[in-house]
């Protein structure tokens, strides 16, 4: 339910603070760990949690991402899967999920019986990277109030446009900080500020989450002066890379999440 | 919908937002839709501009070469039990195959919309090697993303390209071929929109793409209808092309979708559609969203994208052009497909017969006319002989090797 998303950033406001969106890959290294994963998410300050399906041909996504996609497939995760996953973590919290995917899963799932399977398990929202709002239409219909289909802005987007993206989204605004493909930079655009702000302009009431690139407490602070919400994922989705979903893992996993919670409650 | 509406309706596609019928559009990340916009808009302009299209022909005539020539090849004829065979000799095109009519005018248009550099994929290499020609001609900087696969198979054309002053870039991704090498430089363009143009080697991509290929590619049924018609008096009963991404079959085809002629579009079959390694998404895929368009595709029943198999590089592709699902869905135009091995005894029967060595991919076209050529016996038949097989050879002399001959 959309609800969940709504309230969630509107708490928030209210507390004056900003909301840590944090992305792994379902199913990497296997669906029962994604299950834990998210807990340790949450137990360390994620206020939305969004799940990655993975898909063979992730063309948005960098090198991090990718080998998190191909180490999914290969432990057969699908999205009918990834649904079940997502009402066994349902059982134990209530944060707002959002799943990422690419188009192709989703349109072979049928987007009517996707709508409805989805919101049954409690996801949220969907981020479709490869979906402009042009073709979004048919899902935006069937999605209606019920599940938030979240949309990307780019650097490269125009205002007169981005009017258009913000009229017909739900959930939040997913601002792409960098022109390029996801993965942790350690610089990202000296306009970013300014773009940012030029964006919220136009955004108004639809919150404003950046993301892609997006990995230190530093950048977090720098970029959550300007934001509603900050995405992160690569950085996160390296160290389950690196350990699995082992307890050392998780404990990297939740001391990187604190750390940029506490960068962006510092402001 | 009546027979004038029909027609009028596969001339008008695709619509304002790249639609043929259900297929196409523009299925990218938002990054690439101001850049896809101002190609449109770009393409438009020069699509209708005297100027533009003249600077082209002449490019394609004192350049490239054209009008390549149309062959009555009657030893060929004679050996397969057919009336009148033509073969429209793209494989005498300028780096000897179609694939330079689109980089010509995808690079001239590049340049006059102020783009410095080119980014292509390739498979086969041909397509890098026409993109790294026009790139050369045009002085344009030129990088293209070739499958580690295709780099070991086409080796001859990954020394081309690097001749001509084009970096190749290996993509190590996936099945390493001619999908991997796509997603790569759609993930580069992403990056570096702003002083860089993707040269998208087939009729398949996100909408103006389809479309502008299949335009730069129609001089081959253009020059094939003045030729016919001067040398047989009338227009041919079948024409037949292979089919990968689909674009030497849409060029040929689609100046004569509204006449009352067959045309057959040629998968490849691989090891046989029932082994399940084959790229033949019309015959034996589903619709669905690949490298920006909806599409025919080989996938999963979960939707991920299947690795597609061909002994021929350039149809070594799990999609296919959205134009193509059209005419297929439509019934305009019948697809069949034909294995490896029908390939290759293809190939062989045109070297004897006629002293041309063509490539895998368009030996795959002269396979579909094998196979029926009991249906063909009395008709006259053109072929488009896409490419020439000289890139193939290390391949051939590879497979005889390993079969002991």
């Amino acid at each position: 339910m959309m609800q969940r998303l709504n309230k969630s950033f509107a708490e928030l406001k209210k507390q004056g603070r900003k909301a840590l969106i944090t992305f792994i890959t379902a199913g990497d290294p296997d669906l029962a760990a994604t299950c834990d994963l998210v807990d340790t998410l949450v137990a360390a300050g994620a206020d939305i949690v969004e799940l990655g399906v993975p898909f063979s041909d992730p063309l948005a996504d960098g090198p991090t991402i990718q080998a998190a996609s191909t180490r999914a497939l290969a432990q057969s995760t699908t999205l009918k899967k990834i649904i079940a996953t997502v009402k066994e973590i349902r059982r134990r919290t209530e944060v707002p999920l959002v799943l990422m995917t690419y188009y192709n899963p989703l349109y072979r799932y049928g987007l009517k019986k996707l709508v409805r399977d989805v919101c049954d398990a409690g996801v949220d929202g969907l981020i479709v990277p490869d979906l402009p709002l042009e073709e979004s239409a048919e899902l935006r219909r069937l999605a209606a109030e019920k599940l938030a289909i979240i949309p990307l802005a780019a650097p490269t987007t125009p205002d007169s446009r981005l009017a258009g993206i913000v009229a017909a989204g739900s959930g939040f605004l997913y601002y792409v900080t960098v022109t390029g493909i996801t993965g942790a930079r350690t610089k990202l655009p000296d306009e970013l500020s300014h773009s940012l702000d030029r964006v919220k302009k136009i955004s108004g009431d639809l919150p404003l989450a950046a993301g892609f690139g997006i990995s230190t407490p530093e950048q977090a602070r720098t970029i959550g002066r300007h934001a509603d919400a900050i995405i992160v994922g690569s950085v996160l989705v390296k160290i389950i890379a690196q350990y699995g979903a082992s307890n050392a893992g998780r404990q990297e996993l939740s001391g990187r999440v604190k750390a940029l919670r506490q960068a962006l409650d510092s402001e | 919908m009546n027979k004038m509406e029909e027609k009028m309706g596969r001339a008008t596609v695709p619509d304002e937002r790249g639609y043929f019928g259900a297929y196409g559009g523009r299925f990218v990340p938002e990054t690439l839709i101001a850049a896809l916009d101002e190609l449109t808009k770009a393409y438009e302009l020069y699509r209708y501009d005297q100027v533009f299209q003249e600077e082209l022909k002449g490019w394609l005539s004192s350049y490239c070469g054209r009008p390549t020539a149309l062959y009555r090849a009657k030893r060929l004829a004679l050996e397969l039990g057919i009336k009148e065979i033509y073969l429209k000799r793209e494989d005498l095109a300028h780096t000897g195959a179609h694939k330079i009519n689109n980089t010509m005018g995808q690079a001239l248009m590049a340049k006059r919309m102020g783009k410095k550099r080119l980014i292509a994929e390739t498979g086969a290499g041909q397509h890098g090697v026409a993109t790294a020609t026009a790139a050369a001609l045009f002085g344009l900087e030129c990088e293209v993303y070739m499958g580690e696969k295709d780099i070991e198979r086409q080796a001859m054309n990954v020394y081309r390209m690097n001749l001509l002053g084009a970096k190749v870039i290996p993509v190590s991704s996936g099945s390493k071929t001619l999908k991997d090498a796509t997603n790569e430089a759609i993930r580069d363009w992403v990056t570096n929109v702003g002083h860089t143009h993707y040269s998208i080697g087939s009729v398949v991509g996100p909408h103006p793409y389809p479309l502008m290929v299949r335009d730069f590619q129609r001089v081959i049924g253009l020059e094939t209808r003045t030729q016919i018609v001067e040398m047989h008096g009338c227009l041919p009963d079948y024409i037949f092309a292979c089919v990968g991404g689909g674009s030497n079959a849409i060029g040929i085809f689609h100046p004569f979708l509204e006449d009352d002629l067959k045309m057959i579009g040629v998968e490849a079959a691989g090891r046989g559609i029932e082994s399940g390694a084959h790229s033949a998404p019309l015959c034996a895929g589903d619709p669905g969203v690949l490298h920006g368009s909806l599409s025919y595709l080989l996938q999963t029943e979960d939707g991920q994208i299947e690795e597609a198999h061909s002994i021929s590089a350039g149809l070594d592709y799990p999609g296919v052009g959205p134009e193509h699902s059209f005419l297929h869905d439509q019934g305009r135009v019948e697809y069949i497909s034909v294995t490896d091995d029908q390939a290759l005894e293809a190939l062989r029967l045109l070297c004897r017969t006629e002293g041309i060595i063509p490539a895998l991919e368009s030996a795959h076209a002269l396979a579909g006319v094998a196979t029926l050529s009991k249906r063909l016996e009395a008709q006259i038949v053109v072929i488009n002989l896409s490419g020439r097989g000289d890139k193939d050879v290390a391949t051939l002399a590879a497979l005889e090797e390993k079969e002991g001959k």
